[in-house]
């Protein structure tokens, strides 16, 4: 399998008046042609910075250490001019908001065509018509009216509709989905997640999926890696991680997630304490101070992210996504892990 | 709901509430009832018009038409003295909970307000008691009393938030989304906080939120909001296993699948396969594509949306009628698909 996107030792931090705050720590990953990585944590655990360093989006006062190749292109270190080559045309993204996204005072159909016309060279008429066909296969109602209307005038269902449509208007190998459904209802977050699922079926992109939310990565990605406090905790074929997870972050974020069917609960089920506070560190596991495995060495050593056995041959009928490769192999940072 | 409850009087009874902002209708003909100690909960989607609905009764927001009875008083043609002491009973947990705190004021000082306002008499020492039992019943440290809001996190502020309205131990809490916000392994947290909450001080909530998998849990009663109008009400289990408007099918159908834990005690060898179910295998067609803006005059307002639709859906607003005992819903064709 060919990797597109090779991350490696990536950390990231954000210099303050006092002291830096480290958000990402020695993060390393890839991503291959086709697939659809899902990226999950709450708030704070990092994920989303990891694909702003790649992007070359982080923040003035943030640092970034490491290596992000994109196609054997080293980014980290890359000119904006360079970048501005990749970016928005081999390697796009899709930002959770799309009421803050797209550009006000611009028509949508003048913002899809630039696209073309900055990347390409495209001329503004037939970038214009790739812009109608782009709505079209994004399912946007009346494409052709859509063009000239403003951002304001779509309903925020319609407007990450547009937005997805930008990110694929130059065939991208790899799109970048940055919670693109949490700032929507949940049926048109349904609506949302079919058009990526096609979008996937139709195009040759690959997709990373970043969402602290389990259930929407569950229903796409092929692969899922957990992150906690600016680290890698697991990472699994998609099916095996949700079967049977071997960090216990990852089985008690599970056990979190409230159900629509299942037993009614007289209480919900919870994760005592609170994740670090950012740039606190710790000298051992992130986790242990609210982890009911932990023990001794948890507090003082902290556990490398490895490979972990798979579970047993047999117990995985729908695990075929990735097992057979070597990013789909098990890993996880955790010095008791849950047995398979 | 259960026969001895139906049976006492209501806390609350809204009657055809109407709020409108210029031209746009926000709320229509709202009407239900709330009992004492009752959790009831409010789900629709955004700018279906639940906040706005809870606004309303606390008079936050001005109705146009309607009523909100509360212990016999109507609260929107009520004078302000009445309101305020009203408000005593009557409490609120907003979705922001940062921007929901006075950024200038320390915690301490927030949570005593209430009190300051309708119990004058307490000196400052009391006070400080109060306040401080107050923030350990919330499940922070008394110490923490003179800290500001930007010192904690969402999920602490948040208990700020929850301690302030209840301090005065209110007959009815309403909380407008109060764990959206909130990442997931925090929100159980505040549910079960508010659950202990509830339980001990015998306290009716009004549960605003689109999470309807965290409504399924804490309500009595569900209600539904669409578009400004409630189309359903039903006790909990009716509702989830029997769900009849079609809007609330859609909404259900559309949660992503939840992912099961495998049993802690058991060998995993025994939990059942689990594949992640195609979201878009499950949802159904009616809402798989944008439908193209036709402004709603008149009819149902789900009606574009809906599989059911007849020509009556375009011309007449359904009326909320029981179709089931105890289950309402305003659908022309609820009869058929009860």
């Amino acid at each position: 399998m060919q990797t597109l996107l090779s991350i490696e030792d990536l950390s990231v931090s954000f210099a303050r008046p006092n002291r830096n705050i480290s958000a990402v720590r020695q993060v390393s990953l890839a991503v291959t042609a086709r697939e659809c990585l899902g990226i999950v944590g709450e708030s704070g655990s990092g994920k989303t910075q990891v694909f702003m360093a790649a992007m070359g989006l982080l923040a003035a006062n943030a640092a970034a250490d490491g290596s992000v190749r994109f196609e054997s292109e080293e980014l980290l270190r890359a000119a904006s001019k360079e970048l501005n080559r990749i970016r928005g045309s081999k390697l796009t993204m899709v930002f959770q908001d799309p009421m803050t996204s797209l550009t006000p005072h611009l028509k949508i159909g003048t913002q899809l065509a630039e696209v073309l016309v900055c990347h390409r060279g495209t001329s503004w008429s037939e970038a214009r018509i790739a812009a109608r066909r782009m709505l079209e296969r994004v399912r946007v109602p009346e494409a052709q009216r859509r063009l000239s209307q403003y951002p304001h005038e779509l309903s925020g269902g319609l407007r990450q509709r547009v937005m997805i449509g930008m990110s694929l208007m130059c065939e991208p190998l790899l799109v970048i989905a940055d919670e693109p459904t949490t700032a929507l209802d949940v049926t048109v977050q349904a609506q949302i997640i079919a058009l990526l699922r096609a979008m996937r079926e139709e195009t040759n992109m690959a997709l990373v999926l970043i969402s602290h939310d389990l259930a929407v990565v569950a229903g796409l990605a092929d692969r899922i890696l957990v992150m906690y406090a600016g680290r890698i905790v697991e990472s699994a074929a998609a099916a095996e991680l949700l079967r049977h997870a071997r960090h216990p972050y990852t089985a008690e974020l599970l056990k979190c997630i409230p159900s629509l069917s299942g037993p009614l609960l007289e209480r919900l089920p919870t994760l005592s304490g609170q994740p670090p506070r950012p740039g606190e560190s710790l000298a051992g596991c992130a986790f242990a101070p609210r982890c009911p495995r932990a023990a001794e060495r948890c507090r003082v050593e902290r556990p490398l992210l490895e490979a972990a056995d798979t579970a047993p041959v047999g117990t995985a009928p729908g695990g075929e996504a990735g097992s057979g490769n070597a990013n789909g192999a098990r890993r996880v940072a955790c010095h008791f892990p849950l047995t398979p | 709901m259960n026969a001895a409850l139906s049976m006492t009087n209501p806390l609350l009874r809204v009657t055809g509430l109407q709020v409108e902002f210029g031209a746009h209708t926000a709320v229509s003909d709202a009407s239900f009832d709330l009992f004492p100690g009752e959790t009831l909960g409010l789900v629709g989607e955004s700018g279906s018009g639940k906040s706005t609905l809870a606004r309303a009764i606390l008079r936050l927001v001005r109705a146009t038409r309607g009523s909100v009875l509360w212990c016999g008083r109507d609260l929107l043609s009520c004078d302000g003295a009445a309101l305020r002491r009203a408000r005593r009973d009557l409490q609120i947990v907003f979705q922001d909970p940062l921007a929901s705190l006075n950024p200038r004021m320390t915690v301490g000082e927030t949570i005593a307000e209430p009190l300051r306002i309708f119990e004058p008499g307490l000196d400052s020492r009391a006070r400080r008691g109060r306040v401080g039992g107050m923030l350990e019943r919330v499940g922070l440290n008394a110490d923490m009393l003179d800290s500001y809001p930007h010192e904690f996190s969402g999920g602490q502020c948040q208990r700020i938030g929850i301690a302030r309205a209840m301090i005065m131990n209110p007959k009815l809490l309403i909380c407008d989304e109060p764990v959206s916000s909130l990442d997931v392994s925090i929100q159980g947290q505040i549910v079960n906080l508010l659950l202990d909450l509830q339980r001990d001080a015998g306290t009716a909530m009004l549960f605003i939120s689109h999470n309807l998998a965290v409504v399924r849990h804490l309500s009595h009663r569900i209600l539904v909001m669409y578009s400004g109008r409630l189309v359903e009400i039903a006790p909990r289990d009716a509702l989830f296993a029997a769900p009849i408007h079609p809007y609330t099918r859609t909404l259900l159908s559309a949660v992503p699948a939840p992912v099961p834990a495998p049993p802690a005690s058991l060998p995993p060898a025994s939990a059942p396969p689990l594949v992640p179910t195609p979201i878009s295998a499950r949802a159904p067609r009616s809402s798989a594509e944008p439908v193209a803006s036709v402004p709603t005059i008149g009819g149902c307002a789900f009606r574009d949306h809906c599989a059911h639709a007849v020509t009556v859906c375009s011309t007449t607003v359904p009326p909320l009628e029981e179709t089931v005992a105890g289950h309402w819903t305003a659908c022309h064709r609820a009869q058929e698909l009860r």
